[in-house]
C-alpha cells in the first residue's frame, strides 16, 4: 500500500472535516465533519501502522470507541437541544457569551 | 565562680513561688467564691507571712555564707538561641537579700492592713490575687541572675500596678490611670530593651555574673557604647521610677487602692529602677556621662515634685509627689556613685513612706465612712476636709508623725541618715567637680520642701479644727487593729532602720555599705573616691538638721489651719499659688506637645491617608479593581459562539504545529 496517497486522502478528509465545522451552521453538519476528521486522523494512524508496527491500529480501536460514545451523547444532547428550541442553528446558541 | 550553696540559700524559689500560690487559689476564689472573705484572707496575707519567714531564713544562709561571689541557683533553661543562652536563673547575694526582705516585709504588713481596708469591697479576691501577683513578680525582678529574668519580673510588675491602679475600673478616670501608668511605662521598657541589645552586642551574654565580669575589658570609661547602655537603662528607670520626664504617671496612679499605693507605688516596684542602677553599678561606674545624667535627672526631680507637694490638697497625691521627690534623692545617690546610701535610702524610705500610706488609707478610711454614714457625697482625700483628727484617732496620728519626722529627716529617725548620707557623698564630689555643688543645692533646697509639706499635711490632717462636718464628725473613728498594727510595725521600722548605716563619724558606723560590698565593689574600683574629713561631716549633719528644724518650724509658724474652708466652700488659688496646684500644667504640656499631636497624625496621616486611601483604596480594593478588569478583557474573546471556537482552535493549533515541527 502506497503511504503517500494515504496520507494525501487523510489530509483531504481532515481538511474538509474542519472545513464544514467552520463553515457550516446545521449543528448535525458539523458533527458529521467532526466524525470525518476523526476518520481522517484513523486512516493516518492505519496507513502509518504498515510500516511503524502495530499500535497505530490498537490506538484506531480506541478512537472508534470514543467517537461511538461522542455520538452517542452528542446525538443526546442535540436532541435535547432541538426539544427546547425547535432549531438546530448553531448561531442561534451563544448563552455562553461572556 | 558560684560558691557552694548552703541549704538555707536553696529555699530561695520557695519566697518567689509562695505568692505565686497565693495568686492562683484567689484568683480561682475570685471566680468561684468572691465573698469567701476569711479564706482570702488567710491565703492572701499568710503567703507573704509565710515568704517572710522563708526570706529571713535564706538571709541568714547569705549572712552565715560570707561568700565572695553571689550564689546563683539555674532551675531551666530558657532561651537556648545561637550564642545567647539566658536560664531561668535567681541570684542571692546581699543587694537581693536587702530587697528580699524589704519586699516581703513590707509586702506583709500591707496585705494584714488591706484585710481591715478592703474588707468591704465586692472584688475581695481579685484584689488579694492581684497582690500576690505583684509580689511575685517583685521577687522576681529583684531575684532575677540576669537581665532577661529581671525584665519579666520588670513587665511583671508594670502589669500588675496597672490592674491594681485601674481596680476601680467602673470610673473611667481609675482606668485612664492604668493606662496612663502603662503607657509610661512602656516607654522606659523601650529603653531598658535597647540597653539589652547593646549589652549583648558587646558582651555576647546577658547573665548579670558574666556581664559585669566582662564590662571592665570590653568598655573603656566613657565609651560612646557604655554610655549609650546606661542611658538607655536609665530611661526604662526613669520610667519605672517615676523621673523627669516619665514622672506623670505615679500621682494619677493614686486612683488604686491605697495599700496598693504603699506597696507598689512608694515601698516597692518604683523603687526597682534605683535597684537596676545599683545593681549595674559596674556599667554606671563606667559612664561618667550617664551617672551624672542620672544625678542631675534625680536632683531636679528631687526638687520639682517638692514644689508641686507644697500646694496639692488631695492626702494622697501629696505623698505621690513626695514619692517622686524622695526616689529623686535615691538617683542622686546611686548617680554620684554612692550605690549602698541610694540602697539604704530604698530601704528606709520604704518603711517611712509605706507607713504614710498606709496611716492616710487610714484617714480616708475614716473621713470616708464618715461620710458615707451621713450618705454626703464629699472627697475623703481632700486635706480642707480633715483637720483635727488627731482627737480621733490618736494612734494613727502619732505614728504619722514618726514617719513625717523621718521623711524631713529629724535626727535620729531613718529619713535623717539615709537623706543626709546622699548629699553628703554629693557634697563631698564637688571637690571633684564643681558641678555637684549644685545638685547638693537642688537636694538641701528639697529636703527643706519635704519639711515643710509633710508638715503642712499633718496640720491640715490632723490638727487645727475639724472642717468634715457637724454630724460626721461622730462618725470618726480609729481604724481596726488589723489595720493600726502593721502601722505601728512600720513605725518602729521608720525609727530603728536610720541604725543600718550610721554616718563615719558615728561608732558603729556604715554597716549596709558594709554588707553591700561584694556587689558595689566593682563599682567602686573605677568609680570616684569619697574624701570628707569628721570635722566637714559634723557640719553637714547639723546643717541637714537645722534644715528639717526650718521646714517644720516654719509650717508650723506660717500654716493657719483655723483659716481653712471645706474643699466645697475653698476658693481656687491664684498666681504661683495656681501653678503649683495644677502641677506647672506638664500633664497640659505633654498632652499639647505629645499626645495631640500624635492623635492629629493617627487620623489625618494613619487613618485618612495610609489606611483608608493607600492600603484599603489602592492595596486591597485597587487589587480587586485590577482582578475585575482584567477578567473583563478576557470574557470579550468568549462569544458565546461555536464557530468562533473552532475557528481560534483551528487557527491556534496551526501555529502550534508550525512552531513543534519546525
Amino acid at each position: 500500500m502506497l503511504l503517500g496517497p494515504a496520507l494525501a486522502v487523510s489530509a483531504m478528509l481532515f481538511s474538509i472535516g474542519v472545513g464544514g465545522v467552520l463553515l457550516r451552521r446545521n449543528a448535525i453538519v458539523i458533527f458529521m465533519s467532526v466524525e470525518l476528521m476523526l476518520n481522517a486522523v484513523n486512516l493516518t494512524f492505519v496507513a502509518l501502522a504498515q510500516q511503524l508496527g502495530p499500535q497505530g491500529q490498537v490506538i484506531v480501536f480506541f478512537v472508534m470507541a470514543v467517537a461511538a460514545a461522542e455520538a452517542a451523547v452528542g446525538l443526546a444532547i442535540m436532541l435535547a437541544i432541538y426539544r427546547h428550541r425547535e432549531t438546530l442553528d448553531i448561531d442561534e446558541f451563544s448563552l455562553l457569551r461572556g | 565562680m558560684t560558691p557552694d550553696l548552703p541549704s538555707s540559700v536553696q529555699l530561695v524559689w520557695l519566697v518567689a513561688a509562695l505568692p505565686l500560690l497565693g495568686f492562683l487559689v484567689n484568683g480561682v476564689l475570685s471566680f468561684v467564691r468572691p465573698l469567701a472573705t476569711r479564706t482570702v484572707s488567710a491565703v492572701g496575707a499568710g503567703v507573704l507571712v509565710a515568704a517572710f519567714l522563708v526570706a529571713a531564713w535564706v538571709v541568714s544562709g547569705v549572712v552565715r555564707g560570707h561568700a565572695e561571689g553571689p550564689y546563683v541557683l539555674t532551675f531551666w533553661s530558657w532561651m537556648p538561641v545561637g550564642d545567647l543562652a539566658v536560664d531561668v536563673a535567681f541570684q542571692v547575694d546581699p543587694l537581693s537579700a536587702v530587697m528580699l526582705l524589704v519586699v516581703t516585709g513590707i509586702g506583709a504588713l500591707i496585705h494584714v492592713f488591706s484585710i481591715g481596708y478592703m474588707r468591704a469591697d465586692p472584688s475581695y479576691a481579685r484584689y488579694f490575687a492581684y497582690l500576690n501577683l505583684f509580689v511575685f513578680f517583685m521577687l522576681v525582678l529583684i531575684l532575677g541572675a540576669s537581665f532577661p529574668v529581671m525584665f519579666v519580673g520588670w513587665e511583671g510588675v508594670g502589669l500588675c500596678s496597672y490592674l491594681l491602679i485601674g481596680f476601680w475600673f467602673e470610673e473611667k478616670a481609675n482606668a485612664d490611670a492604668g493606662k496612663k501608668a502603662f503607657i509610661m511605662n512602656r516607654i522606659g521598657d523601650a529603653g531598658f530593651l535597647v540597653a539589652m541589645f547593646l549589652i549583648f552586642q558587646a558582651t555576647g551574654s546577658l547573665t548579670f555574673v558574666d556581664v559585669f565580669a566582662a564590662a571592665p575589658g570590653v568598655f573603656e570609661v566613657g565609651g560612646p557604647t557604655i554610655e549609650l547602655i546606661t542611658l538607655a537603662l536609665f530611661l526604662g528607670c526613669a520610667g519605672k521610677s517615676a523621673q523627669i520626664p516619665l514622672y506623670t504617671w505615679l500621682p494619677d496612679a493614686m486612683a488604686g487602692p491605697t495599700p496598693v499605693s504603699a506597696l507598689i507605688h512608694a515601698a516597692t516596684m518604683v523603687t526597682a529602677g534605683v535597684y537596676l542602677v545599683a545593681r549595674a553599678n559596674v556599667l554606671f561606674a563606667l559612664a561618667p556621662i550617664a551617672s551624672l545624667v542620672v544625678a542631675t535627672v534625680g536632683a531636679v526631680t528631687a526638687l520639682f515634685a517638692a514644689t508641686i507637694a507644697l500646694k496639692q490638697w488631695d492626702i494622697k497625691k501629696i505623698l505621690a509627689y513626695s514619692t517622686v521627690s524622695q526616689l529623686g534623692y535615691m538617683f542622686l545617690g546611686v548617680g554620684v556613685g554612692a550605690w549602698a546610701s541610694g540602697i539604704f535610702h530604698l530601704v528606709t524610705h520604704a518603711f517611712f513612706k509605706a507607713l504614710l500610706f498606709l496611716g492616710a488609707g487610714s484617714v480616708i478610711h475614716a473621713v470616708h465612712h464618715a461620710y458615707h454614714a451621713t450618705h454626703r457625697h464629699e472627697d475623703a482625700q481632700d486635706l480642707r476636709n480633715m483637720g483635727g483628727l488627731a482627737r480621733h484617732m490618736p494612734w494613727t496620728a502619732t505614728l504619722m508623725w514618726v514617719a513625717t519626722l523621718a521623711i524631713a529627716g529629724v535626727p535620729p529617725f531613718a529619713g535623717f541618715f539615709s537623706k543626709d548620707e546622699i548629699l553628703a557623698r554629693a557634697f563631698a564630689l564637688g571637690h571633684e567637680a564643681w558641678v555637684f555643688y549644685p545638685l547638693w543645692g537642688a537636694g538641701v533646697v528639697a529636703a527643706l520642701l519635704t519639711a515643710f509639706y509633710m508638715t503642712r499635711l499633718m496640720l491640715y490632717t490632723f490638727h487645727g479644727p475639724n472642717r468634715t462636718g457637724e454630724e460626721e464628725r461622730d462618725h470618726l473613728h480609729e481604724a481596726p487593729w488589723i489595720m493600726t498594727g502593721p502601722l505601728v510595725v512600720l513605725g518602729v521600722g521608720s525609727v530603728v532602720t536610720g541604725l543600718l548605716n550610721l554616718p563615719h563619724v558615728l561608732p558603729g558606723a556604715g554597716w549596709l555599705e558594709h554588707w553591700l560590698e561584694p556587689v558595689t565593689a566593682a563599682g567602686m574600683l573605677s568609680g570616684p573616691e569619697f574624701h570628707l574629713g569628721a570635722r566637714t561631716e559634723w557640719l553637714l549633719l547639723l546643717g541637714a538638721t537645722a534644715i528639717a528644724a526650718a521646714g517644720i518650724g516654719g509650717a508650723w509658724r506660717f500654716l493657719r489651719p483655723e483659716t481653712l474652708r471645706p474643699a466645697r466652700e475653698a476658693t481656687p488659688e491664684a498666681g504661683w499659688q495656681r501653678v503649683l496646684a495644677r502641677k506647672y500644667y506638664v500633664d497640659e504640656i505633654y498632652d499639647a506637645v505629645l499626645v495631640r499631636p500624635l492623635v492629629w497624625f493617627s487620623e489625618r496621616v494613619l487613618w485618612k491617608v495610609a489606611d483608608t486611601f493607600l492600603i484599603d483604596g489602592l492595596g486591597v480594593n485597587g487589587a480587586a479593581r485590577v482582578t475585575r478588569f482584567t477578567g473583563w478583557l478576557g470574557t470579550r474573546l468568549q462569544t458565546g459562539r461555536a464557530g468562533t471556537y473552532v475557528g481560534v482552535f483551528v487557527v491556534g493549533a496551526l501555529v502550534l504545529l508550525r512552531v513543534l515541527t519546525r
